[in-house]
Formats: structure tokens, sequence, C-alpha cells
């Protein structure tokens, strides 16, 4: 975490609220004059001694409010112990499983995953030409060639979670569950890219066939 | 002896009584109005960044979803401020030269933090919350205005008591389907009425003007 505000509002705080002690009428209607004014004053309810999110803070000496995660120890509700689940691994092995079944949810779930994290740079249908590589990024393989397309869940699973290369790891800010939609995700775009007639069931095969053959 | 005051006074003084009323009233007038101005709510003020970061490039212009920087919008109360290494899955390969970015390379290297002005802060008396919001289907457009059209970011509402309650008394006038919420350019298809009260039903969307939802 390396990212934090620093307050304006002490700018913000108007001189207005001192010096009106006028004396007599003259004072009075110089304070109702300026009565518009000190409607910019602050408080200091606004500015209460709790830090909230990503506000600088002079106690911690790297001076943030938002503190780095303990070394050794998990969030809240994190899940531990399972490695399938958070390594992608299965006693050393990249898995070739996924360690929870994959349903229409997870799928959408993973879709829009994906197109929040890795269309920037893979584009929607993982081809690798997303808008940064056409602004110069390195080029990442076609996710539908063949070596890629015989690679296990777990390889694309850790990808996301260690990196490759020069692609950055996403374990900060993707959940491993969301990870997994995204991996089963990028298998129904396999599939999709190099599907068959044969792979169409049969009732919906007649209105494709209908369409291209005409 | 002769009189000091010419009857004419009378009418002065009236006119003057009458008058001091609508001073009054004028100054109270003013006051309401400079307190709803920009100069005090801060609205339209574009504010000096250290890193001259442009929403208008990275999100219009490359099309960069809100949620890749802003990552826990979805399911915390702050959206989430992007830290220097997601900045860098970029910038690592793309301007990696830039004078520009000098500060964020720094940031990196060292693990300083980049110190953003912050645009919008409510008063810390007031709570709010960012996921329910996204997830009753209030669009980010709605509260931020056209993000993606921002080469530097100002904030577009007045984020007053009065500018959350037009809104919390009457949802069913802005609230959209959820899907949509992180569009920059989505508009009602049909009656917003119409949709409104739809959406109302379907996400159970209550109407919460009680002060403790926001003052706690
Ligand atoms: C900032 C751009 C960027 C983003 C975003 C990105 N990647 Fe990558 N990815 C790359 C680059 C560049 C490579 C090639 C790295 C190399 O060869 O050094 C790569 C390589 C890969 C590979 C390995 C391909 C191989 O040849 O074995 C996989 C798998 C992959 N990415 C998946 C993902 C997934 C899944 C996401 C979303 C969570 C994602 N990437 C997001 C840039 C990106
Ligand atoms: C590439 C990363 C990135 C993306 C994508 C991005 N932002 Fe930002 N956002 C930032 C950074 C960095 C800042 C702090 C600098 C600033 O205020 O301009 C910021 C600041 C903001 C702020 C002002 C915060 C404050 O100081 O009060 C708002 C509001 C905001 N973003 C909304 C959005 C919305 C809405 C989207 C999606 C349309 C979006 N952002 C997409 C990086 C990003
Ligand atoms: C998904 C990739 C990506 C991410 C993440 C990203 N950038 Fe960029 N950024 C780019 C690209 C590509 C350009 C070149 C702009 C162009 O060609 O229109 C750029 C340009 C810039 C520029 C100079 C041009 C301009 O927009 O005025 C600055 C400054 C900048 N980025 C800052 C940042 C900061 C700060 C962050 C982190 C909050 C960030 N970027 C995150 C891809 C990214
Ligand atoms: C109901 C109005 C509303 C909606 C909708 C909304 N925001 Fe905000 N946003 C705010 C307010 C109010 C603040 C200031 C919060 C504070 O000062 O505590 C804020 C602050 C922010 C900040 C600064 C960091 C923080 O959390 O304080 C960012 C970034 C941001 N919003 C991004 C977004 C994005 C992205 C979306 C769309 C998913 C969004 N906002 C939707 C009202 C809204
Ligand atoms: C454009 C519409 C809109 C605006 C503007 C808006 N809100 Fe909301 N707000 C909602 C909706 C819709 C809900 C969800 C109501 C429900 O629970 O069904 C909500 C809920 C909330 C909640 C309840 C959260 C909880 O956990 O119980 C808080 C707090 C809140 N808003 C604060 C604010 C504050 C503070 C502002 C002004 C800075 C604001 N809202 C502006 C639409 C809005
Ligand atoms: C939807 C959220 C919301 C609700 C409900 C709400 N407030 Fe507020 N209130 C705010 C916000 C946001 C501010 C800060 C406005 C600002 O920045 O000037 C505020 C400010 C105030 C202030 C300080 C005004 C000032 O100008 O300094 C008072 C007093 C107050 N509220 C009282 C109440 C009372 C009494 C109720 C119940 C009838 C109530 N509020 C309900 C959001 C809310």
């Amino acid at each position: 975490m390396s990212a934090f505000f620093r307050n304006p509002r002490a700018a913000r705080r108007s001189p207005w609220a001192v010096g009106l002690g006028g004396k007599g009428l003259g004072g009075l209607a110089t304070a109702l004059a300026l009565l518009p004014l000190s409607a910019g004053c602050r408080q200091d309810m606004h500015d209460q001694p709790k830090l909230q999110p990503y506000e600088a803070s002079a106690f911690f000496e790297d001076g943030r409010a938002v503190r780095p995660r303990v070394p050794g120890t998990v969030r809240r509700g994190a899940v531990i112990g399972d490695d399938h689940l958070t390594t992608g691994r299965v006693d050393g092995e990249l898995a070739t499983t996924f360690p929870f079944e994959v349903t229409a949810g997870v799928l959408a779930r993973g879709q829009e995953q994906f197109g929040v994290y890795c269309s920037p740079c893979h584009d929607h249908a993982g081809t690798g030409q997303g808008m940064i590589v056409q602004r110069g990024l390195k080029q990442p393989s076609s996710f539908h060639v063949e070596r890629l397309r015989e690679a296990a869940p777990g390889y694309f699973f850790d990808v996301i979670t260690n990196g490759f290369g020069a692609m950055y790891d996403y374990s900060d800010r993707i959940a491993p569950e969301d990870r997994w939609a995204i991996v089963a995700y990028v298998r129904a775009l396999q599939l999709s890219q190099n599907a068959t007639l044969e792979d169409v069931p049969a009732a919906q095969r007649v209105a494709l066939t209908g369409e291209a053959g005409q | 002896m002769t009189q000091i005051f010419h009857p004419s006074f009378n009418t002065i003084s009236k006119v003057t009584i009458f008058g001091a009323v609508f001073f009054l009233g004028g100054g109270l007038w003013l006051t309401a109005e400079v307190n709803r101005s920009g100069y005090v709510t801060n609205e339209g003020v574009v504010r000096e960044q250290p890193v001259h970061f442009s929403h208008k490039h990275h999100v219009q212009g490359l099309g960069i979803d809100c949620r890749y920087c802003h990552t826990s919008v979805e399911v915390s109360s702050s959206a989430g401020m992007p830290s220097t290494k997601t900045c860098m899955t970029c910038h690592s390969l793309v301007w990696t030269n830039a004078e520009l970015l000098e500060l964020v390379r720094d940031s990196y290297r060292t693990d300083d933090s980049i110190e953003w002005t912050r645009v919008h802060d409510l008063p810390d008396y007031a709570y709010f919350d960012h996921s329910i919001h996204v997830k009753k289907g209030v669009g980010c457009t709605t509260c931020h205005g056209q993000v993606d059209g921002m080469p530097l970011m100002w904030q577009e509402n007045s984020l007053q008591m009065e500018w959350c309650l037009e809104c919390h008394r009457e949802p069913e006038l802005f609230v959209r389907p959820r899907e949509h919420v992180f569009d920059m350019d989505w508009q009602p298809a049909e009656e917003q009425a119409a949709l409104g009260a739809r959406l109302v039903e379907e996400y159970d969307i209550q109407s919460l003007t009680n002060c403790s939802t926001c003052h706690r």
C-alpha cells in the first residue's frame, strides 16, 4: 500500500473568524457585510482525531493511516490450509482441477473480473492485443495457442498469483476465488475460439447452419 | 422652537425600518447562497496533483475500468486508492522514461507514498459507504460526474447534506441497473420513473432519511 491523501482542509480554514470586533454600528455593519464570508469557516468537528482510510498520519513513521499487513498474518475471513484454493497447487504440482464446481455464476463473475483486470492487455478475447499493448506494452502470447490450451488450470492461477515475466502479479487485488473464476472464464474463451459445429447442441445447430449456409 | 425633525422624517423612518428587514433578510439569503456556492463546497475546483494523473487518458483513452485502480469500491466504505504497484503494472513497461512519472518510479523504488491531494472529503461526522451505493445501483457518474472527461480531478457535486437527501428521499429518480454502475455514458433506455420504480422493487431500495443513517 503506498498512496495516501494530503489534507487540503488546513488550507481551507478561513481567516474571517477573527478580527470582527468593530465598534458600534460601523462594526455591526462590517460584521453583517462580512457574515456571508464567514460561511467559509470550518470547525474542528470536520477533522476529528480519528483516522480514516488513506488519511495521512503523523503517528506512523511512513506517514500512512492504512497499515500494511503484518508479515505472517492473514486477513479476517481468509481461507487458510487449502493449498488447492490458495496456491493453485496440489502436492506441489500445478492443479489440473478446480477447487470448486464451475457454475454459470462462477463464469459470469470470471467474465466481469477478466474484463476489469486482464482485458486492458490481453483484450476481451484473450488474443493479447489489448489497448495497452497497442500503446507499446510487450505483446503477451494469445491464450489460444496450443501450449496454453493444454496448460493446467493451476498454471493460469499461478500466473495471476505470482506474475509471469514482464507481467506483475495480481494477488493483492484479486481474491483467490475470483482468480479461479477468471481461470474458468479463460478456459471458456479458449473453447469458444476453437469450437466446432459438433460442440453445439443439436437443437441450436440448425439455427447456426441455417444462417451460415445460405 | 423649530422642530428638529421635519414631518417627512416619518416616512423616512418607516422606510428605514422596513428596509432593515430587507437588509437583514438579504444578508441571510446571501449567507445561504454563499454556503451553497463553490467557494464553500469546493465544487468544480480542479486540484493540482503531485503526479499529473489524467482520468481522461486512462479511462476514456485506454478504457481501463474504475475497479482496476479503485479496487475496493464494491466491498468497502472506501473506494480505495491505487498503490504505486498498480501504476507500475503498466508503467514499468510503457512511458518508462517519462519525466511526468519520475515520482511514481521513485515511490516504487523507495516505498514512499505518493501524496495525492484529496478532492472529495466529507466532514468526519458524516458516514459514507461506497459498497451499498454500488450494490443498489447508483452509478459513479451520478455522484462524481463525467470522470472520463477529467484531465485532473474535480468535485462535481456539492456533497452537502441537502444533496445526499435529494436522492435518499427519492432514489427511484437516480438508480440504474447494477451492471451499468461503472458505465460512463449510460442513459436510461426508457422513462427513468418507470425504470426506477422497477429497480426499487427488484433491489429492495429503501429511502433512508433517518439522521442516524449518516450521523452515527
Ligand atoms: C498490464 C498488462 C497485463 C495485464 C493487465 C495482464 N497481463 Fe497477463 N501478461 C502480460 C504480458 C506482457 C505477458 C507476457 C510476459 C512475458 O512474456 O514476459 C503476460 C503473460 C500472461 C500469461 C502467460 C502466457 C504464457 O505465455 O505462458 C498468462 C496466463 C496471463 N498473462 C494471464 C493474465 C490474466 C489471467 C490476467 C488478468 C488477471 C492478466 N494476464 C493481466 C500483460 C498483462
Ligand atoms: C489507472 C488508475 C485509475 C483508474 C482506472 C481510475 N482511477 Fe480514479 N483515481 C486514480 C488516482 C491515481 C487518483 C488520485 C489522483 C486524482 O485525484 O486525480 C484517483 C482519484 C479519483 C477520484 C477522486 C478522489 C478524491 O481525491 O476525492 C475519484 C472520484 C475517482 N478517481 C473516480 C474514478 C472513477 C469513477 C473511475 C472509473 C471511471 C476511475 N476513478 C478510474 C486512479 C484511477
Ligand atoms: C493499464 C495500464 C496503465 C495503468 C494501470 C496506469 N497507466 Fe498511466 N498510462 C498508460 C498508458 C498506455 C499511457 C500513455 C497514454 C496514451 O498513450 O494516451 C499512460 C500515461 C500516463 C501519464 C502521462 C500521460 C498523461 O496521461 O498525461 C501519466 C502521468 C500516468 N500515465 C500516470 C499514471 C499513474 C499515476 C498511474 C497509477 C495510479 C497509472 N498511470 C496507471 C497506462 C497505464
Ligand atoms: C452516492 C454517491 C457516490 C457514488 C455513487 C460514488 N461515490 Fe465515490 N465518493 C463519494 C463521496 C461522498 C466521497 C467522499 C468520501 C469521504 O470523504 O469519506 C467519495 C470518494 C471517492 C474516492 C476517494 C477515496 C474515498 O473512498 O474516499 C474515490 C476514488 C471514489 N469516490 C470513486 C468512486 C467510484 C469508482 C465510484 C463508482 C463505482 C464511486 N466513487 C461512486 C460519493 C459517491
Ligand atoms: C444518487 C443517489 C444517492 C446519493 C446522491 C446518496 N445516496 Fe446514500 N444511498 C442511496 C441508496 C439507493 C442507498 C441504499 C438504500 C438501501 O439500503 O436500500 C443509500 C444508502 C446509504 C447509506 C446506508 C449505508 C448502510 O450501510 O446502511 C449511507 C450511510 C448513505 N447512503 C450515505 C450517503 C451520504 C453521506 C451521501 C451524501 C454524501 C449519500 N448517501 C448520497 C442513494 C444515494
Ligand atoms: C444521507 C445522509 C444524511 C442524513 C440522512 C442526515 N445527514 Fe446531516 N449531514 C450529512 C452530510 C454529508 C453532512 C455534511 C455536509 C457538509 O459537508 O457541509 C451533514 C451535516 C449535518 C450538520 C452540520 C451542518 C453544517 O453545515 O455544518 C448537521 C447539524 C446535521 N447534518 C444534522 C442532521 C440531522 C438532524 C439529520 C436528521 C434529520 C441529518 N443530519 C440527516 C448527511 C446526512
